[in-house]
């Protein structure tokens, strides 16, 4: 075949639609501040339940912020083996207890497939960090001799990918990604682009934690975060009265297969990852943002058009400026008021690499129970930000078959991902 | 003299590494590898550092990878306590 | 299939900045590693280290910049820049087509080591001062700000990500942005990856695990792949930005042209997150992946620019890896390790590698193994001790093994530029 032959060809047609396997969803675990566990995470959504609350994690009444979104009720001994417990962060043993929830969904023993055939992809955003704030203290206080011979590897940011994977026995092509609040959506991403290079199964997804003292300075020292300390009132994306975001821990991991391996061993499909893209913002000075060209090119990609979405996930960033240019982007695309528009993180905070992928979590169930979860806080919109966003109360009655999914991390990153029924 | 005993070797063991579902280090383990009791180079690597501090000894490292069961751990444990009275 | 050749390169490196200084000290032989002058090393088991004399007035940043980005980051705007004036790209590129992806296996390390000190007033605290805390912290915190940099730079607005596998992210960093160019999410992507280590939290978490060399009175010599008196890997840091294009889009513009990127492969070893097994059947595995990508068999391979990091563990895995996937050809290719000069800079290393491969097939040159005088009988190839080889190099296979358990793969090519596939 002659090169000369790809030069002129739109930019759509560069990507092999009709050869390319399609990725499913077959199994989704999930670690929420309102809800351990994918049933209850998703029942707790469709009450409207908030699990915005006081941090309890440590001491915060010196922060001007103390508002979090906590996973509840996670007894790591319940969960993680006792021999992982002396080497793992709080964000590996929830990931640890997520991936196997996953995994226990689809009904899937990786041993069951060949070789090399599942891996793991994860996001993440600031590996172990409370691991990483005991040993930094070890190390300043004590000195070197006292740092754990675990600190090698409990704290960093390919942690989770490679506990899962040794827990699991998933030796196929893995990854780490870090896009900040971007990283859910790209490491699905990622995953998808694994099972076209041959892979049939990869755990995928984001869950994180830093809610330690040194994560949470890090988050203080921005002056980006809500400073109510009122749970229903702290964030409030889309609305005039938008004042910041709060942060949380937690997110969704998905087994991600390709489609015929998941029909050929009989496998519940929750649907597909039918398209997706990122970009990254230029300077404010020289232009705008670009989330949604991503928005566009994860469309081009699913093959669809903006009229055969159903609804939207927002980043839903809880800032006066961000929010608007989300809106923008969405009206840009869809016209002012042009499709249903939610943020269920409204009720767990904003969860880092993990957000993003409870979005798509939340997507996939919307399909299935043909509901869209409601946006909590938020009353109505501001004027500067025309959305049909769903408020108060869950939304029936519409039929939903294809979801789109929007993500930014900070400093730039944009994604977006379609989702299908 | 002071002696590094089996159980302060347990004891260590669980703080720095946990235990093994279905594994009894309560029972007769000295000769048992540490491998079926299961801990690996890590969880020795951190026992090692936390006897070090502990008991303010220093193990030789070739010795400490060398040692497969908690019996020849022992004695490498317990030769460096010796030396160390001797001094 | 979209080609993907690399047509920029930029080095920061310990032995000098530019890529013709990193390649000079490759092809002599020279070693940068020596003791530590980063900080006072006192308290450590290991005090040695391949650093980068690295300045950053000289390179232009304020002293505002200096402060504000970390070590790592500076080093990988430095190699950016450089990149994308020797690949000419500058000012044509088309933003929503060009992407990044950075490799880094412990981020902004430095930074954040300097920062806890200060806010935890030298680790007396657990509830840490946020008033002590500089406002960018955040950008230490969640590491895809180094990215973000770099992409800023660049210009770019298509994918752009961090990589963060452990010690093979510079290998998977640039082995992600080719499958962004082949699928056709991009046609350039600036890739490559950065570390600065030389950190007391490194040192100490390395030093706990007895992985780096405590030859503290012998530091030009004590990197030792391969030898039989090697006792460990020494630390570096540095960065390796390459910009890589599709084959057309570089053909089109008349493009300097290093090598083609022709296969890359990754799997786990799902066994341990420090150890590995002595069959070293995943890294062969990724290898075999990897050459059937290329399209080649093992007999096309003219070098091998091995992980070599220096750990008995580590040099007889990747021999048993080599024979497993390449057979009686391992026994006949020269095999080296940069790590015997530069030191093993973490996440960087595998793009620094990758540069030397596309470097020794654009010279004809294999780089050797330094301080390699006594081979340790269990490595039984051939290791090129001591002396750079003239040799024709068409073909070169370089590879990655993480902790984690990733093991990576990548074959580079000489670019027949005339000949379609």
């Amino acid at each position: 075949m002659s090169d000369a032959t790809t030069l002129d060809r739109p930019r759509e047609a560069h990507r092999d639609t009709p050869q390319r396997p399609t990725a499913v969803v077959t199994g989704i675990g999930v670690a929420a501040p309102n809800g351990l566990g994918a049933r209850a995470w998703w029942d707790a959504v469709l009450r409207g339940e908030n699990g915005i609350r006081p941090l309890t994690r440590f001491d915060a009444t010196s922060y001007p912020v103390r508002l979090a979104g906590e996973v509840p009720g996670f007894v790591a001994e319940d969960h993680v083996r006792s021999r992982l417990l002396a080497q793992t962060d709080q964000v590996t043993r929830l990931n640890l207890a997520v991936a196997k929830e996953a995994l226990d969904d689809a009904e899937v023993d990786p041993a069951d497939l060949p070789a090399y055939a599942a891996g793991v992809v994860t996001a993440s955003s600031a590996g172990g960090f409370e691991f990483g704030q005991r040993e930094l203290q070890a190390l300043w206080s004590r000195g070197g001799q006292h740092v754990s011979a675990y600190q090698s590897f409990a704290w960093f940011y390919a942690v989770n990918t490679g506990q899962i994977s040794i827990l699991h026995g998933l030796r196929g092509a893995s990854g780490v990604l870090v896009t900040e609040q971007a990283g859910g959506l790209d490491a699905v991403a990622h995953a998808r682009r694994q099972l076209r290079k041959g892979s049939s199964l990869v755990v995928t997804g984001g869950v994180d934690s830093a809610l330690c003292p040194w994560g949470w300075v890090a988050h203080v020292a921005e002056g980006r975060m809500s400073t109510s300390n009122d749970p229903d009132r702290a964030f409030l994306p889309f609305s005039a009265d938008a004042d910041g975001y709060v942060p949380g821990e937690g997110g969704a991991l998905l087994v991600l297969e390709d489609a015929r391996s998941a029909r050929d061993r009989g496998a519940r499909v929750y649907g597909s990852i039918a398209g997706y893209a990122a970009t990254f913002d230029p300077p404010p000075e020289t232009g705008g943002s670009r989330l949604g060209a991503a928005a566009e090119l994860a469309l081009a990609d699913a093959g669809l058009t903006p009229e055969e979405v159903d609804v939207v996930f927002a980043d839903a960033a809880g800032e006066r400026a961000a929010d608007r240019a989300e809106a923008q982007a969405i009206c840009a695309l869809f016209g002012e008021r042009g499709v249903p528009v939610t943020a269920p993180k409204t009720m767990t905070g904003r969860l880092s690499a993990g957000g993003s992928s409870l979005d798509l979590a939340a997507a996939l169930f919307s399909l299935r129970d043909q509901v869209i979860p409601p946006t909590t806080g938020t009353d109505r919109p501001a004027d500067d930000c025309p959305l049909d966003l769903v408020t108060g109360a869950p939304r029936t009655g519409v039929r939903l078959r294809t979801a789109l999914v929007l993500a930014r991390g900070r400093g730039g990153f944009n994604a977006a991902a379609v989702v299908r029924a | 003299m002071t002696r590094f005993e089996i159980t302060d070797l347990t004891a260590l063991l669980r703080e720095s590494a946990g235990a093994d579902e279905g594994v009894d280090l309560d029972g007769e383990i000295t000769d048992v590898p540490f491998d079926d009791l299961g801990y690996d180079s890590l969880a020795l690597l951190q026992t090692t550092g936390l006897i070090e501090r502990q008991w303010e000894v220093v193990l030789d490292e070739e010795a400490v990878s060398e040692a497969r069961t908690p019996g020849q751990y022992l004695e490498v444990v317990n030769q460096a306590l010796n030396a160390r009275a001797a001094v | 299939m979209r080609r993907v050749v690399i047509t920029g390169i930029g080095v920061v490196a310990p032995g000098g900045v530019g890529t013709k200084e990193f390649w000079s000290v490759l092809t002599s032989g020279r070693t940068a590693t020596r003791g530590i002058t980063l900080f006072d090393p006192a308290q450590f088991r290991s005090r040695i280290a391949a650093e980068a004399d690295f300045d950053p007035a000289d390179h232009g940043f304020t002293p505002a910049e200096s402060e504000r980005l970390d070590r790592a980051t500076q080093f990988a705007l430095v190699s950016t820049a450089e990149a994308l004036a020797d690949s000419g790209l500058t000012g044509e590129l088309d933003a929503l087509r060009t992407g990044v992806t950075l490799g880094s296996a412990v981020g902004c390390t430095t930074g954040l080591d300097v920062q806890y000190a200060q806010v935890s007033r030298n680790g007396a605290d657990w509830v840490l001062d946020h008033t002590r805390a500089v406002p960018h912290l955040f950008d230490y915190f969640v590491p895809s700000s180094m990215a973000a940099e770099v992409a800023r730079l660049a210009g770019a607005q298509g994918p752009v990500s961090l990589v963060s596998t452990g010690c093979t992210s510079g290998l998977d960093s640039v082995g992600h942005a080719v499958e962004l160019i082949r699928e056709g999410s991009a046609d350039v992507m600036i890739t490559g990856a950065t570390e600065a280590p030389i950190s007391p939290i490194t040192v100490a978490c390395f030093d706990a695990i007895k992985a780096t060399s405590p030859r503290n009175d012998e530091p030009e010599t004590a990197s030792r792949p391969f030898d039989r008196t090697r006792n460990g890997f020494v630390l570096g840091e540095g960065a390796a930005v390459l910009v890589i294009e599709e084959l057309e889009h570089a053909r089109r513009r008349g493009a300097q042209v290093y090598a083609e990127i022709s296969g890359f492969a990754s799997r786990s070893n799902a066994y341990h997150m420090t150890g590995l097994r002595t069959d070293g059947v995943e890294m062969a595995e990724a290898i075999t992946a990897a050459l059937d990508e290329a399209r080649l068999d093992a007999g096309a391979v003219d070098y091998i620019n091995a992980h070599g990091s220096g750990t008995k563990q580590n040099d007889r895995h990747e021999t048993a890896a080599f024979k497993r996937a390449l057979g009686q050809r391992a026994h006949e290719v020269p095999i080296s390790s940069i790590k015997s000069m530069i030191g093993h800079s973490l996440g960087a290393i595998g793009s620094l590698e990758v540069a030397a491969s596309a470097l020794a097939i654009a010279h004809d040159v294999v780089p050797p193994t330094a301080n390699l005088h006594e081979p340790d009988p269990a490595c039984d190839l051939d290791y090129t001790p001591l002396v750079a080889r003239e040799q024709p190099t068409g073909t070169v296979l370089t590879v990655g093994s993480g902790f984690g358990g990733f093991q990576s793969a990548m074959i580079l090519t000489r670019p027949h530029l005339g000949v379609t596939a």
